[in-house]
């Protein structure tokens, strides 16, 4: 416990700058991970338990990528599209197979994936601990702003994420694409009566939640250590992000993703060794205080 | 709500009926506990492999996490997924109260109990009124934060290198749990006991209010059921047998570790569940057999525990959709009806 530092961090801007634009990124890249699932959720009624997978599977991707071509856009686009790929096939062979069962055999079916996507990154890229390393583009002084030290791939990062958010929330709500994703969250029986491929609206959405969450991983090889088994505390933590904003609301994956990145990056000046403890007490104030989190929807 | 979601929502896990217990039927629940005891009690006499004797003690362990894990999940219809930080709650609570404090090894027994008790009410006071997603999710936070706690807590959990250096295991009524022969024999006797108590819990009209909950939440609550209430009993009930389970591990190794606390255990009791089956009382203490054995051989042949496991679980819940003892249960009323039938 040290609430000096945290109080002489507030107090000073040059501190704050830079303790808020980690707790940025930590949140914009969270709330990647956290709105692919909670889309896929929304949609489908199925929690992918091994969406954190897909984030690492996005990461060592991009990394292979990265190091065959040198590209940095590619490695995103490889990134993106591959886990894309992944989570359309994952989608049509094996999840749509258990829709309208218990819960218990879709946690099933999810849980056999983390296990056995955890084994396929050590068997291909093996068990160490990689790195990407900074693309050259991005190896330039970092910015100060009001004195707090930002480097300009954050920004980046950011900025990314931002634009999803709004590509996100205009597609939904003002494509007709949108329309039709959100008819079949309410009613796919409805949908597919109206000649609407439900299984190609289903497909395509787990495949949107996947790239995102591969998307994630990519634009964080460069700042995060790559490791098997890195994409389960990405989705506990995401999770969290989700009951906090309310499952299937994208306003709330982003708030909560915020929340959690900012309580995350000054909760480790204050309670340095509790801050994962800080991010769950948070959760569990929310929600006592509001069961369906802050935007969820009552449900009947 | 849509007419489907609620239709997909409302579908209970498909159990079939079990009939009421009848008074009879009670006693020969004590008879086959004492039968079995009395088998696993007489195993030391015929085989003098340790290595047999090891994986029984395992089972016991590893069998009431699992059964009680089944209490909530077959009977009552809550998906847990962090029960595991009960089994690790009762093997670092043991150890501590052992190495700490050098009590007798009831009273530490108690104690751990004690302390489980508390965590579950807490826990379960908050996640118990949850929709099963979210319930599942929730339980499955609060493993990760009181494994991250026993990471963080260096001084007195060992961090992540456990509780090293053993667990004292002091006499008392001439029981001397050092002893591997007599260790062997408690823990049978914890696990017959354990066992017993979770069927009777089972077979009461409080187990059957359980199953009433499973089916159909808000009758329950219409007839005058306080659901919150019975939930959070079974949940802290559950919590203790599995916190059972953590301190037979503990007294197994003579210590406590990290993995004992994370989400995989979790995973692996409602696999286990999956596995044996969550129609029948017994099906998860066949599951937690099969596990063990399946455990046992896939890390002997290969390190990629993880890719074979994986598809063993797809195998079940794809493949087969329902455990080994409700295939033996459907098996044995076919065959009884094709009796009458030809009768």
């Amino acid at each position: 416990l040290d609430l000096d530092a945290l109080t002489g961090c507030l107090a000073s801007s040059a501190c704050l700058v830079t303790q808020s634009t980690s707790g940025f990124i930590i949140g914009m890249l969270l709330f990647l991970v956290a709105v692919g699932l909670t889309l896929i959720f929304g949609v489908l009624k199925v929690v992918n338990f091994s969406h954190g997978a897909f984030y690492m599977f996005g990461a060592y991707f991009a990394m292979t990528a990265y190091q065959v071509t040198g590209s940095f856009a590619l490695a995103m686009l490889v990134g993106a599209a591959g886990t894309a790929l992944l989570g359309l096939v994952f989608e049509r062979v094996f999840m749509s197979r258990v829709y309208g069962r218990d819960v218990l055999m879709q946690l099933l079916v999810c849980y056999a994936f983390v296990l056995i996507f955890d084994d396929v990154v050590r068997l291909i890229w093996g068990p160490e601990f990689k790195s990407m390393g900074m693309p050259s583009a991005f190896q330039v002084p970092p910015l100060f702003i009001a004195g707090g030290v930002v480097p300009p791939y954050y920004l980046l990062l950011i900025g990314v994420a931002l634009a999803v958010a709004a590509i996100l929330g205009v597609g939904l709500a003002r494509t007709k694409i949108g329309k039709v994703i959100r008819a079949a969250a309410h009613n796919p029986g409805m949908v597919s009566a109206l000649g609407i491929n439900t299984g190609l609206i289903y497909g395509g959405v787990f495949a949107l939640g996947g790239m995102l969450a591969g998307l994630a991983g990519a634009l964080a090889a460069p700042v995060r250590s790559l490791t098997p088994g890195m994409g389960f505390s990405v989705l506990i933590e995401s999770f969290i992000v989700t009951v906090i904003g309310g499952m299937g609301s994208i306003l709330g994956a982003l708030i909560g993703a915020l929340l959690i990145g900012l309580i995350r990056s000054f909760g480790s000046l204050g309670f340095p060794l509790f801050t994962d403890g800080l991010m769950y007490l948070f959760m569990v104030i929310v929600l006592v205080a509001r069961p369906t989190g802050l935007f969820g929807k009552e449900v009947a | 709500m849509s007419e489907l979601q609620a239709e997909r929502a409302g579908e209970p896990l498909g159990v079939p009926r079990i009939k009421a217990a009848s008074k009879r039927l009670r006693y020969a629940d004590v008879m086959i506990a004492l039968a079995a005891f009395a088998l696993l009690a007489t195993l030391p006499f015929l085989f003098t492999s340790k290595a047999l004797l090891d994986f029984v003690i395992r089972c016991s362990a590893f069998g009431l996490f699992a059964t009680s894990l089944n209490l909530l999940v077959g009977y009552t219809g809550m998906i847990s997924f962090g029960h595991g930080m009960f089994f690790g709650l009762g093997a670092y609570g043991f150890g501590l109260i052992m190495q700490r404090t050098g009590v007798p090894i009831p009273v530490a027994f108690i104690g751990t109990l004690l302390i489980t008790t508390v965590a579950a009410v807490v826990i379960g006071a908050i996640c118990v009124r949850l929709k099963e997603i979210y319930f599942a999710f929730v339980t499955l936070a609060f493993q990760m934060l009181i494994h991250s706690v026993i990471l963080s807590w260096v001084w007195l959990t060992g961090g992540d290198q456990g509780l090293r250096g053993g667990i004292p295991r002091p006499m008392f009524l001439g029981i001397d749990l050092s002893n591997h022969t007599h260790l062997y024999v408690t823990s049978c006797a914890l696990l017959v006991i354990g066992l017993w108590l979770m069927r009777r819990i089972a077979q009461s009209p409080f187990g059957y209010t359980l199953r009433m909950i499973r089916d159909n939440a808000s009758r329950a609550s219409f007839v005058g059921i306080d659901v919150w209430r019975a939930k959070l009993t079974i949940f802290v009930l559950a919590a203790l047998f599995a916190s059972t389970g953590g301190i037979i591990m503990s007294l197994f190794v003579s210590g406590a570790y990290p993995e004992f606390a994370y989400w995989t255990i979790s995973g692996e009791g409602i696999f286990i569940n999956m596995l044996g089956g969550v129609t029948t009382f017994l099906g998860p203490m066949v599951g937690t057999v099969l596990l063990l054995i399946l455990n046992d051989t896939v890390t002997r042949l290969t390190e990629y525990y993880g890719i074979v496991l994986g598809i063993v679980i797809l195998f079940f819940a794809i493949g087969l959709r329902k455990g080994l003892m409700d295939f033996a249960v459907e098996w044995y009323e076919q065959r009884r009806d094709g009796a009458k039938e030809r009768a």
